[in-house]
């Protein structure tokens, strides 16, 4: 198989560029069940100077997101039977680049932390647990499940011309499972944090978020409801 | 060499579900805190579990700490100290209402109240039938957990170093433990943190064997630091086997499948746990199911066209029942098996799961070695919590869903102990002139080592070894084997080498120095287990099939200097009740 990877090293390289590497697999019987991060430990024994990161391998740290072939993906659960050769590898788009398919996240958790993202509750809790119906629950279910890969907000135009402005659909996502919790207290300063120009308002509802999100989730629709929301409170 | 220095008041290393809950305490009482990771918190293996956290809240059916406490002490092997299990099974409820008042999505029962299944080897009325204790966010409890945690500490302004990866302790000539040296990963720049208690929460280190459910950084870094710097490492040769890893990929199943009604069949489609556990048959305890398991593939029952693995079978729960209790599950078994658990079995093996052995600490998180005065003497300024950690309440065999319980009972504990030695010690220590002497020296040695061997073939190396000499089951030739087998890899690791030298975000540094502590834990693993002459637990040795509580109802310590064993009594005195007393353990 045949690979296109994005190399930059700050210490060595002036410039970015495109390294080819190739394997001695072939796409069929060798490949079954084989994800991309299985094929660039491969390379790395080979080249051991090919930096990215990895950790749970099975799709729920959200380590190793990266651009595969033009989308943004997870190489631990993206099968190698599902890609097309040269297969090209580059870093998530619209963050700085510190080595090869490493990226700064800093932008993106900060807008992370911008929504509060933890339960507000200010009375003093039970003895024991509070209450919440299944139905309740429910509400949070494609809301928790995010595991903050970034690949979402950095397939998100708006993010990519504001990302210092515009809360991105990650954020978005996260402010949307504290306001949907029934054990929460904080949704009218939440929905009051959003209302501005660009934290809420820049999502135009490309949905890319959506098209990428390696778990499946849906942080348009979580978008939707807090723009819903705010309508039926000025109404 | 001149090397830059913080100082802290506490210093916690490894940022999942232990070290996040200890870092959250002493946020609470407004300690100078440093917590580092290898990898964003968030990133941290805890997010893997997926289960359940145990605690007798008795939600669905009647249930009390006791008998918790009972099927912990069995599970057990009788190897667990009842102080310590007595007092996590009483904490129990305890810190699972927190975790859910700090916002945890559990699930829901009818009343609203979190949700409970039952879990291998967790029973009523001390053994009788199995009960609903594990606490469950759908089957990714430890995600939720995780997450949660990390929430509340973004709330309490908790300062992380993310991306840092600790190498050596550093002690003075008294045995104290003044702080670590630890690595930037992105700049490649080290830096001494100075701290008046360090805490190590780093986690587990499957990666020693070839085929593990962990994740790649679960690399037993806090046991390699502790190993090199005097400190002995206990019970090292109990390794839990879980029994449904996927086969070929290794990714967890969890226990939860068989706890909502999944059943394990051989290549005849016969459920065959009745056989080996009559009473809780698929959900006996780990160690038994993965025997039997192992035992039917041995004999030839086991399925595929290599008769190399176990089927499990959940179809029958419907696809609702999957999608609302088993999604992660699903999604699993879809992506790494290419099977819809809803139409066809998942193909599962026993695979190396959870280290119950550890770093020695009593029931406050204080690591404890002996020095002059016995075993339970505590290492000033050290402790340790969570898999990394031998309190003991795993004992020989941990039950499923104690784990994230552990975490949780312990890292608030060991919070609250450094709290109250701090208080009582404000003094700070000076550094030894040489604190940093040892991590600089790996290093520089990595640095200048010509024609060095690879990482990964040396790293291949101990993994093979581990598996093929230290597994389910084993057998005396081969554990005499793997003990000069392993010793000899070690002879490798000292002289790996790595092509790409340079400074920002080097990951094969990174996994040299990973390797540096693999070996220490792999080695530990493989001489106490040629030692240990008979099967407890997880332990299941060819020549001496029985338990033996004459000679060997004793913690194993490991030290690394001359590869040494000693051994030390288990505490049988729980803190208020009366022992459990030895019995033969059946399911």
């Amino acid at each position: 198989m045949k690979f296109r990877i994005y190399r930059y090293n700050p210490d060595v390289d002036a410039a970015p560029y495109m390294q080819d590497y190739e394997l001695d697999i072939r796409l069929g019987d060798s490949t079954q069940g084989k994800m991309l991060l299985d094929a660039l430990l491969l390379i790395k024994q080979q080249d051991d100077s090919l930096s990215l990161r990895k950790s749970c391998r099975e799709g729920v740290c959200g380590s190793d997101a990266m651009n595969i072939n033009g989308r943004n993906g997870l190489a631990c659960i993206t099968p190698l039977s599902s890609l097309k050769e040269p297969v090209e590898l580059r870093p998530l788009p619209g963050l700085p680049v510190i080595r090869d398919l490493i990226v700064d996240m800093t932008q993106f958790f900060k807008q992370y932390h911008s929504v509060k993202p933890y339960l507000i509750n200010n009375e003093p809790p039970p003895e024991t647990e509070r209450l919440q119906s299944p139905a309740q629950r429910a509400h949070l279910n494609g809301l928790y499940e995010c595991i903050l890969c970034g690949c979402c907000t950095t397939a998100c135009p708006s993010f990519w011309w504001n990302p210092d402005k515009f809360v991105g659909p990650a954020g978005l996502l996260q402010a949307y499972r504290f306001i949907a919790d029934t054990r929460d207290q904080a949704t009218s300063e939440r929905l009051d944090d959003l209302e501005d120009p660009y934290r809420l308002f820049r999502c135009h509802t490309i949905m890319n978020c959506v098209d990428v999100c390696p778990k499946e989730l849906n942080p348009t629709e979580a978008i939707g409801n807090i723009k819903d929301l705010m309508v039926r409170r000025m109404v | 060499m001149a090397i830059a220095k913080r100082t802290f008041d506490v210093v916690v290393v490894g940022a999942g579900g232990s070290g996040m809950r200890a870092a959250l305490q002493l946020a609470h009482a407004g300690l100078k805190v440093a917590v580092l990771s290898k990898v964003f918190p968030t990133r941290s293996h805890t997010v893997a579990a997926q289960g359940g956290i145990a605690a007798s809240l008795g939600n669905i059916k009647e249930d009390n700490w006791h008998w918790h406490m009972y099927d912990t002490v069995k599970g057990s092997d009788y190897l667990g100290d009842q102080d310590a299990i007595e007092f996590m099974c009483r904490a129990a409820p305890e810190v699972v209402y927190e975790l859910e008042h700090f916002g945890m999505p559990f699930d829901r029962t009818d009343s609203g109240k979190i949700y409970q299944r039952p879990f291998g080897g967790h029973m009523q009325e001390y053994g009788k039938t199995p009960v609903d204790r594990a606490c469950a966010a759908a089957d990714r409890t430890g995600h939720a957990l995780l997450h949660t945690l990390y929430q509340q500490n973004v709330k309490a302004n908790t300062h992380f170093f993310t991306e840092w990866m600790a190498l050596d302790l550093i002690r003075d000539q008294d045995g104290d433990v003044l702080g670590v040296t630890a690595l930037e990963i992105e700049t490649g720049e080290t830096m001494i943190f100075q701290a008046r208690a360090t805490l190590f929460a780093t986690g587990g280190a499957g990666r020693i064997f070839q085929s593990s459910t962990n994740a790649f950084i679960n690399t037993g870094d806090g046991l390699g630091m502790a190993a090199r710097a005097g400190i002995p490492l206990e019970d090292m040769e109990f390794f839990q086997f879980h029994p449904t890893g996927v086969y070929g990929a290794g990714v967890l199943i969890t226990e939860g499948v068989r706890g909502e009604g999944g059943y394990l069949v051989n290549k005849d489609g016969e459920r065959f746990m009745p056989k080996y556990a009559p009473n809780a048959k698929d959900l006996a305890s780990r160690d038994v199911v993965a025997r039997a398991m192992t035992i039917e593939i041995n004999e030839g029952r086991g399925c595929g066209p290599h008769g190399d693995h176990i089927m499990l079978k959940l179809d029958h729960l419907g696809d609702d029942v999957i999608r609302q209790r088993l999604p992660g599950i699903r999604e699993i078994s879809l992506k790494f098996a290419h099977v819809d658990p809803a139409k066809a079995p998942i193909p599962v093996v026993p695979t190396a799961h959870y280290m119950m052995g550890g770093i020695p600490t009593n029931y406050h998180g204080q690591v404890v070695a002996p020095y002059k005065t016995g075993p339970d003497e505590v290492v000033h300024g050290l402790y340790a919590v969570g898999e990394c950690a031998c309190v003991s309440v795993h004992g020989a065999n941990r039950l499923g869903c104690n784990s994230l319980l552990d975490l949780i009972v312990f890292g608030r504990e060991a919070g609250r102990q450094i709290i109250e030695d701090i208080k009582n010690n404000p003094h700070t220590k000076p550094l030894p002139a040489d604190a940093a002497e040892r991590p600089l020296a790996r290093l520089a040695r990595l640095e200048n080592q010509q024609n060095g061997e690879s990482v990964s073939e040396v790293g291949d190396a101990m993994r093979k070894t581990m598996q093929k000499h230290c597994g389910v089951f084993r057998f005396p030739g081969l554990l005499a084997e793997g003990v000069e087998q392993i010793k000899q890899v070690a002879e490798r690791v000292a002289h790996t080498g790595i092509r790409d030298k340079s400074r920002v975000f080097n990951t094969a540094r990174i996994e040299a120095l990973e390797l540096d502590n693999l070996i220490e834990v792999a080695q530990a693993t493989m001489i106490s287990a040629a030692a240990r002459k008979e099967s407890r637990g997880a332990h299941a040795r060819d020549d001496f099939q029985q338990r033996d509580d004459v000679n060997w109802l004793k913690h194993s310590l490991y030290f690394r200097e001359g590869n040494r064993l000693d051994y030390k009594p288990v505490r049988l005195k729980p803190l208020t009740v009366e022992s459990f007393p030895l019995k033969a353990r059946v399911y």
